[in-house]
């Protein structure tokens, strides 16, 4: 851990947003975390994504659970809210706030522990209710804050740094997340900011539950050269070239031409364009069964399928399913909020 | 492009701004940390060591380090490099102990030194150690050259000279003041094994214009009536005083007019004011005393009633463009200025002659009139007779006048040994990781976000009364420690060992100034191109790694790097280590760099 706060001097010519911030005013407080940790590169792509996107800290909601990955952010856009739960809670804490104020970006940010363990039924339900929210897991394999047991994504060919054995098989949270009703589901890798910048760009644009499980190799317990979640391991077996995706903000142009066929764009809710490329039989995100079949196969080989995996274009999320008021709740009249006795007589009666 | 060769000196000696800048390469990050150690007569050493004149220097040097300076392009202002060197000279204590030893038993090698000023010093102080015997000539009563006769005393206490040129003197230099040496050939008749003139750019420009000659009473040259009041010949000067030029000779003409007698002073230029030639820091002292520039403004003619000066009339200049050396162009605006005054002091320029000597002695000139001198090893065209400081090229300043004299003494010393003097000694250096702990390091990598500590001054009042109180007071023990916070370390160098990193991309995220890059190899233009923060200054040099495993390379731009040592704290395997690179320049004494030496590892 460095003593020294990060120096308050940047660069003068670092570019400036629409809102005339530099993505040094997205960061948070220094890191904690361990030198190298793959979490405090998802953080820095974060800080980029919500830069590039012009998005004002203060319309963000950051929420965790418990765990290295969990204070994360503590470590990017200390101007927005933030709030740091119990461990494995976050689903149900962002379900709250989500609730109560629609107009906020929420960011949930959880380890596979915390995740794929403890909260597995909250993720599960977080999912099911399509909260309008993107929800990172930073997937190490193992409890870095707990000094490293195996967590339940640990692949069972991958041993623990001193070579025990792994008895049981990972769960795979992105094909748990496309059976369970997600609507946005990728992988990427935190050693490839080429690749995770613009996924989470994309799945903050979606409305629906966008769900991003990015390997993030735990330097001190999980960098062993036999762990499949290490530096080595996922860069000799990233599958990220099978299939390209592009983020095409609305205020941007088209400058790339495609193949007639092999690509495909979709409208994201905000204005802003997903670009897919080489598209083939084999694997169309826009397909769900293709996109368990690519990460299967890919499992299968050893390797891991990485990009977007799967998306919905017609994903209604948790305030479309139960026709809340476009008002967000937490600015709706005490009169509106609480109606009183006689409307809820009213309600009762119709049930009776 | 090729990766970078960090065992070749010159790639981080030129990170060091302030130090590559410095003409003698004063180790400036090294005595500022020092000066923050409160380790004030180790720091002066570092200082006297290089640069012969720290007390000196650290009130009146040009500074050229300063606009180098790398906090000067992190934010607005440079570290005052030069104020904190007066520092280490203000509270130095005692360090008589630290003076090289002159040999008793001289070896029997004879110099002639021409010129008192602080090139011909240098040379002495360099050769006295080595046994030479040094004769110094001037044809002033007192050494110091024209910063004594011409730099003021409210800008440099006759004190604070005195100490710096006695110490050389008292090394046993063979003194001849009051003697101008009129005949270089006659001299070279006495048998020196060595000649070194340093007798300056004495001469000050004139202006050929209506008036001249009936005015003259009025009518002074700058640099002369300097020297007449340094050595309290005048006194006074008119109530309405006129200073013609722009540079730093006008400033201190005018400020000590002010000092004289002078109400009503004006400084008039003929460019327009931004490309006077004076420095920021003295035009600034100038105005703070109250007096105007009228910049823009051409001599025409000076006014004569009676016999006796009235007034300057000027014609008023207008800029049309800019010529091809990038100067506005100017031509007459129509419109004409008559300022009233009772004295003129003249500043337009300095000039080099060399009336005595003569041109059948082997001593060649240019079509200029100069001397013909070797940039490296200050020789002229006649063998044993070298050149240093105003007298070899024009009028510079003090610490390029230093630069020289050390250059010279290699050479006497070579040249009076029989061994080739285009053979130059090799500059020392060393580079020792600073790492004391996990997240520690032997210097304070914590970023300071002070501004520039303002220098306290005297008050305006008492100032202006007396030409002899020092107008800057220097800094405080507290101010000196929270400008030396300001110290961005730049010698402590970020080292890259390519095989060592994972390319987690933690330093890249970390550094607050986004100079760590993994990137594909290219060519110098396009990888400057395609940075975090694309590479616009060229003078500062891209710093490229082997490739690493994956094929990309480390590319670190070196321009704004605050050397914070957050990318070796971030880095899991020790792939970045902050190492301090020790560079020192060779000199012919080895006895003048024992605190030098004492640094390199
Ligand atoms: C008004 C003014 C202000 C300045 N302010 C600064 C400043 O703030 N900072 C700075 O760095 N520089 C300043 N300079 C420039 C600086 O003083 C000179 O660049 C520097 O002193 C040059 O040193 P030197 O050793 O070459 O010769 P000088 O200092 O010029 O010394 C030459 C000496 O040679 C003697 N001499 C000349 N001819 C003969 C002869 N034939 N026989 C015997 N002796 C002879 C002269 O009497 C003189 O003492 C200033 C110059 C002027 C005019
Ligand atoms: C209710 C509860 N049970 C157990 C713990 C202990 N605990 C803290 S962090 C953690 C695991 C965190 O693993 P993960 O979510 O993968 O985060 P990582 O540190 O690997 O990023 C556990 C079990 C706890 N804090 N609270
Ligand atoms: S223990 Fe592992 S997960 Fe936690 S900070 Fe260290 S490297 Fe990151
Ligand atoms: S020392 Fe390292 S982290 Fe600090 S500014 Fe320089 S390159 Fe960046
Ligand atoms: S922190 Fe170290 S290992 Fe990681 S990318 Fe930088 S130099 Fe390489
Ligand atoms: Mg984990």
């Amino acid at each position: 851990m460095s003593y020294i706060a990060k120096p308050s001097a940047h660069h003068p010519a670092l570019p400036k947003n629409a809102l005339g911030l530099t993505r040094r005013d997205y960061e948070g407080t220094m890191s904690t975390l361990c030198a190298g940790c793959g979490h405090d590169s998802i953080t820095a792509a974060i800080i980029e994504a919500c830069f590039e996107m012009d998005l004002p800290a203060h319309r963000i909601a950051k929420v965790s659970g418990i765990g290295c990955s969990s204070k994360a952010p503590t470590y990017f856009l200390s101007r927005s809210h933030g709030f740091n739960s119990v461990h494995g809670r976050m689903p149900s804490i962002t379900t709250g706030a989500n609730l109560a104020n629609r107009d906020l970006v929420y960011i949930g940010v959880s380890g596979d522990g915390d995740t794929a363990s403890i909260g597995l039924g909250q993720f599960c339900h977080a999912v099911r209710r399509r909260l309008n929210m993107t929800y990172i897991v930073m997937n190490n394999g193992c409890y870095g804050l707990t000094k490293g047991q195996f967590s339940a994504t640990n692949d069972k060919s991958s041993p623990s740094k001193k070579g025990e054995a792994n008895p049981f098989e990972a769960i795979d949270l992105c094909q748990m997340a496309i059976q369970l009703g997600a609507g946005f589901v990728a992988r990427s890798f935190s050693g490839d900011k080429a690749q995770l910048i613009p996924l989470i760009k994309a799945a903050i644009s979606y409305k629906g539950f966008a769900f991003l499980d990015v390997i993030s190799p735990c330097v001190t317990f999980n960098n062993h050269p036999t762990s499949t979640k290490s530096y080595d391991y996922v860069r000799a077996h990233n599958m990220a070239s099978e299939n390209q995706l592009d983020y095409v903000e609305h205020k941007e142009e088209i400058t790339v031409d495609y193949a007639e066929g092999s690509s495909a764009s979709i409208e994201m809710h905000d204005g802003s364009l997903l670009l897919l490329h080489k598209l083939d039989q084999q694997h169309d995100p826009r397909n769900a069964d293709a996109a368990l079949m690519t990460i299967r196969t890919n499992a299968a080989k050893g390797s891991v399928a990485t990009g977007l995996l799967y998306i919905s274009q017609d994903q209604q999320d948790m305030h479309d399913v139960l026709a809340t008021v476009e008002q967000p709740l937490n600015a709706a009249s005490m009169a509106d909020l609480c109606p009183g006795s006689k409307a809820l007589e009213a309600i009762n009666a119709r049930l009776r | 492009m090729a990766p970078t060769d960090i065992s070749n000196p010159k790639y981080f000696h030129k990170v060091v701004d302030c130090q590559w800048a410095c003409p003698t390469h004063t180790p400036v990050p090294e005595y500022i940390r020092l000066i923050a150690q409160g380790r004030y007569a180790a720091a002066y050493m570092l200082n006297w060591e290089s640069n012969v004149f720290p007390g000196i220097l650290g009130r009146v040097c040009d500074r050229p380090c300063e606009p180098a300076c790398r906090r000067g392009r992190v934010e607005e202002k440079p570290v005052a490099i030069c104020r904190l060197k007066r520092v280490a000279a203000d509270y130095k204590g005692e360090i008589d102990a630290f003076m090289p030893e002159i040999p008793a038993q001289k070896n029997g090698r004879r110099i002639a030194l021409i010129g008192a000023g602080p090139a011909s010093l240098t040379v002495a102080r360099d050769l006295l150690p080595l046994g030479y015997s040094c004769v110094l000539f001037d044809k002033d009563p007192k050494a110091g050259g024209l910063m004594r006769t011409n730099i003021p005393s409210f800008r440099l206490p006759a004190t604070v000279l005195d100490e710096e040129v006695e110490r050389i003197l008292g090394f046993g230099v063979e003194a001849r003041f009051g003697q101008k040496i009129k005949s270089l050939a006659t001299l070279l008749k006495d048998g020196y094994d060595a000649v070194f003139i340093g007798t300056g750019a004495p001469k000050g420009k004139d202006l050929d214009i209506p008036g001249r000659r009936e005015a003259a009473a009025n009518i002074h040259i700058g640099i002369d009536w300097l020297t007449s009041v340094a050595f309290e010949h005048v006194h006074t000067v008119g109530r309405r005083v006129v200073v013609i030029g722009g540079g730093n000779t006008a400033m201190d003409c005018c400020r000590t007019a002010l000092r004289l007698g002078g109400m009503d002073v004006k400084v008039t230029v003929r460019s327009p004011r931004r490309v006077m030639k004076a420095s920021a820091w003295e035009i600034e002292d100038a105005e703070r005393e109250g007096v105007p520039i009228l910049d823009n403004h051409a001599p025409k003619a000076f006014l004569v009633e009676k016999g006796r000066l009235k007034g300057v009339r000027f014609q008023k200049m207008r800029e049309v463009g800019i010529d091809t050396s990038g100067r506005p162009r100017l031509e007459p605006s129509g419109e004409e200025v008559v300022l009233e005054c009772d004295d003129v002091l003249m500043a337009i320029g300095q000039e080099n002659a060399f009336p005595w000597i003569e041109r059948s002695i082997g001593l060649e000139f240019d079509e200029r009139s100069m001397p013909k001198v070797d940039r490296a090893t200050m020789m002229s065209t006649r063998p044993g007779v070298f050149f240093g400081g105003d007298a070899a090229w024009g009028p510079e300043n003090i610490i390029w006048a230093v630069a020289h004299g050390h250059q010279a003494a290699i050479s006497i010393d070579r040249f009076c040994c029989g061994e080739e003097v285009q053979a130059r000694p090799a500059p020392h250096s060393s580079l020792a990781s600073q790492k004391m702990g996990i997240h520690e390091w032997s210097y304070k990598n914590d970023y300071s976000a002070v501004q520039r500590v303002a220098v306290p001054h005297a008050d305006k009042a008492q100032a202006l009364r007396n030409l002899k109180v020092e107008v800057e007071l220097g800094y405080d023990d507290q101010l000196a420690a929270r400008e030396a916070a300001r110290c961005l370390n730049c010698d402590v160098q970020t080292v890259f060992t390519a095989p060592l990193c994972i390319e987690c991309d933690a330093c890249m995220d970390i550094c607050p100034v986004d100079c760590i890059n993994f990137t594909a190899n290219d060519d110098e233009a396009a990888l400057r191109q395609k940075l975090r923060v694309p590479a616009r200054n060229k003078a500062q040099s891209l710093y490229i790694s082997d490739p690493l495993k994956t094929g990309r390379i480390m590319a670190k731009d070196e321009d704004m790097c605050l050397h914070c040592g957050l990318c070796a704290e971030r880095c899991p395997t020790s792939a970045w280590d902050m190492k301090k690179f020790m560079y020192v320049e060779a000199q012919s004494a080895a006895a003048c760099l024992t605190h030098h030496n004492a640094y390199l590892r």
